[in-house]
């Protein structure tokens, strides 16, 4: 069906955080792949796993933090496989992240220019001049006034947005296979979040590089990624293109985040429609859907067994017993 | 900068000219006077001593002209030293307690720093707990105490070093731990918070996923940040170790300007009092002002105004 190279491939991934209070199960059996050049955004609410899961991709699982089941392929790498020097390697080089505050993310203490040119002087061969040179030619990139007298700056001479674009800079300086936006754009205002949402998918085809784009808000992705992932209590619960998921949703909790979003048009009085209840103890997680407590057409097996994926299509499944049901109804009305 | 140091210079001047009258007339509000021992001299001889000295005229008069010379630069003469002159006390004593205190400062620097530094990283661990277990001691065991106690493990029972005097590099070792010890307890606790603090912070994640070593992530981007509060905290210290403890001058006898100070105090020697009190002061606040400068070039976000 397509001739893409496969560029990252997840299988049962399972990472869990071993705190004094126990094992808190942050990943569970998450498995998806992505091509060359693709945009997959990773959607759900805070704590259901997408900074995590994203992580691991390039090894940043720090201390309590282990994989304990899983393999990722990325590049060609077997990350978790990859000792820490290996990894380094590749971090900032083959696969870079930009976080979500771009005003605690920069060091305040050095130049952005200096910390742009970091990057250059990890991973490539160049000289210090040929390195200041391509880290003001960044900056002019990601759309900044002045580059040269930008680069000889402090992170706290600079505005929310202009943070984040030298957080962008940074990470495309190596020209990296695949760029992690972990909620790039949560902490900026609207107008400077669709700036910055823009560049980023001007870059990509510039660069030809893969996106990972984490977000709690489906609104904002819609536009830019061809696949989602949804993800509850460190499952994905539902995995589709985007169309898949916004007209022909499966899973309830997709659904209730549907319903979530402000509505452009919307009147003054028209609420959003939160989803109610409260997220899972990753601590204690339950036997059966970790999201039947808070569904509203739970069923007795919700509640004691795990459900299984249903495929839909090659690219869109969903957990959730109610698509067992259909599947089972279907098969006795034939 | 250089209209900040200018200015600051200023404020120094002015402190010096408030401290110097504070102490001018608290000094004369304490009874006694330099004259009056055991054997009080004769009537006759204390009036001539007092008209020798000028304390026979009034306090203000007596003001005026303290403060006439000091614009000088010059501090008077002892009353108690026959015939020296206070400048030439101080730049006989200063030296040697700012040489010993020196020593003080690099050790609880180099010992301190890193010790923090090293009990952040391995938080909870034994190595953790055996460090701040012995900053703790250094924060609570008073000087004479440690003096005594190192005095007494290494000089009397090792017979590894000298206790008395200051004759050979060996004899620095014992008074300049003492006087480390409490500073370096202080940084090192002071280290470890910090370095705890910025280890957690947004910006050594983004140095991590650069691909950065362990090292430079630690040596360079954790380090320059959690040192700041050192560097608060460098200013007193320098001024306070580098002019001399009364108590390890008196325990390992080291002619210093602290043991000096305490000592032109039960003399009432007036003018070595002042002395002392203005160039300790003056040394302080000028230390301040170094340590600004530092932060200036270790935190590009402050301004110095
Ligand atoms: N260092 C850590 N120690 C313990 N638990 C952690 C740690 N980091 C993350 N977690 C847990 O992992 C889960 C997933 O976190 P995360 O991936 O950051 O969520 P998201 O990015 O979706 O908001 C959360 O429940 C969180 O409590
Ligand atoms: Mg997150």
């Amino acid at each position: 069906m397509n001739n893409k190279e496969l560029l990252l491939d997840i299988k049962n991934l399972s990472i869990s955080f071993f705190t004094p209070s126990g094992e808190v199960k942050a990943v569970n059996d998450v498995s998806y792949h992505m091509y060359d050049g693709e945009v997959l955004g990773i959607v759900g609410e805070s704590g259901s796993g997408k900074s995590v899961s994203s992580y691991s991709i390039m090894g940043l699982i720090s201390d309590p933090g282990k994989i304990v089941n899983g393999s990722i392929m990325f590049n060609n790498h077997q990350i978790d496989k990859m000792t820490e020097k290996e990894l380094q390697k590749i971090r900032g080089k083959e696969v870079s992240i930009i976080f979500q505050d771009p005003m605690s993310s920069l060091n305040p203490v050095f130049t952005i220019g200096h910390q742009i040119s970091e990057v250059l002087k990890l991973h490539t061969k160049l000289s210090n001049e040929e390195i200041k040179k391509r880290s003001i030619e960044l900056l002019e990139l990601v759309g900044m006034n002045e580059p040269v007298k930008r680069y000889s700056q402090y992170p706290h001479e600079f505005s929310g947005g202009m943070r984040q674009r030298a957080m962008i800079a940074m990470a495309l300086a190596c020209e990296p296979k695949m760029l992690i936006a972990d909620e790039a754009t949560t902490a900026l205002d609207v107008t400077i979040q669709a700036q910055i949402l823009e560049l980023m998918v001007e870059l990509k085809d510039k660069i030809g590089m893969s996106i990972i784009m984490i977000t709690h808000d489906l609104g904002v992705v819609a536009s830019m990624c061809e696949k989602l992932a949804v993800m509850y209590a460190g499952r994905i619960v539902e995995f589709g293109t985007v169309e898949d998921i916004f007209y022909n949703t499966k899973h309830q909790y997709t659904l209730g985040l549907l319903k979530s979003i402000p509505k452009i048009n919307a009147d003054e009085h028209e609420r959003l429609i939160p989803i109610e209840g409260t997220p899972v103890d990753l601590l204690y997680p339950p036997e059966g859907c970790p999201f039947a407590p808070r569904c509203e057409k739970t069923m007795k097996i919700c509640l004691t067994q795990m459900p299984g994926y249903t495929y839909l299509s090659d690219e869109h499944y969903s957990a959730c017993w109610l698509l067992d049901k259909e599947k089972f109804e279907g098969e006795k009305g034939e | 900068m250089f209209q900040y140091i200018i200015k600051r210079l200023g404020y120094t001047l002015l402190t010096i000219v408030i401290i110097s009258t504070i102490t001018f007339f608290l000094m004369n509000l304490v009874p006694g006077g330099p004259f009056l021992s055991e054997k009080s001299p004769s009537p006759a001889v204390l009036e001539a001593m007092n008209e020798k000295y000028g304390l026979d005229k009034p306090l203000g008069v007596q003001y005026k002209n303290y403060m006439l010379k000091l614009a000088q630069g010059d501090l008077g003469i002892s009353i108690k030293k026959k015939g020296r002159s206070v400048n030439d006390i101080i730049a006989e004593k200063f030296p040697v307690s700012a040489k010993v205190g020196g020593v003080a400062v690099g050790i609880a620097i180099f010992l301190g720093i890193p010790m923090g530094a090293v009990a952040a990283l391995n938080r909870g661990k034994f190595l953790d707990n055996g460090l701040m277990f012995i900053s703790t001691l250094g924060i609570a065991v008073p000087g004479f105490v440690v003096a005594t106690s190192l005095m007494i493990i290494f000089g009397v029972k090792l017979r590894l070093l000298p206790t008395f005097g200051l004759s050979s590099p060996l004899h620095y070792i014992l008074p300049a731990l003492t006087l480390a010890f409490y500073p370096m307890s202080y940084m090192a606790r002071l280290m470890r918070s910090s370095m705890l603090d910025v280890l957690g912070q947004d910006y050594i994640r983004t140095a991590r996923a650069k691909g950065v070593s362990e090292f430079t992530m630690l040596f360079k981007h954790a380090l320059r940040n959690a040192i700041l509060p050192i560097i608060t905290y460098l200013g007193p210290l320098l001024a306070y170790v580098l002019t001399g403890s009364f108590v390890v001058e008196k325990i390992f006898t080291i002619p210093g300007l602290g043991g000096e100070f305490i000592s032109s105090i039960t003399n009432r020697d007036y003018p070595l009092i002042m002395g002392t009190t203005i160039f300790l002061a003056a040394f302080l606040v000028l230390m301040n002002v170094l340590v600004d400068i530092m932060y200036k070039l270790v935190d590009p976000r402050i301004k110095l105004k």
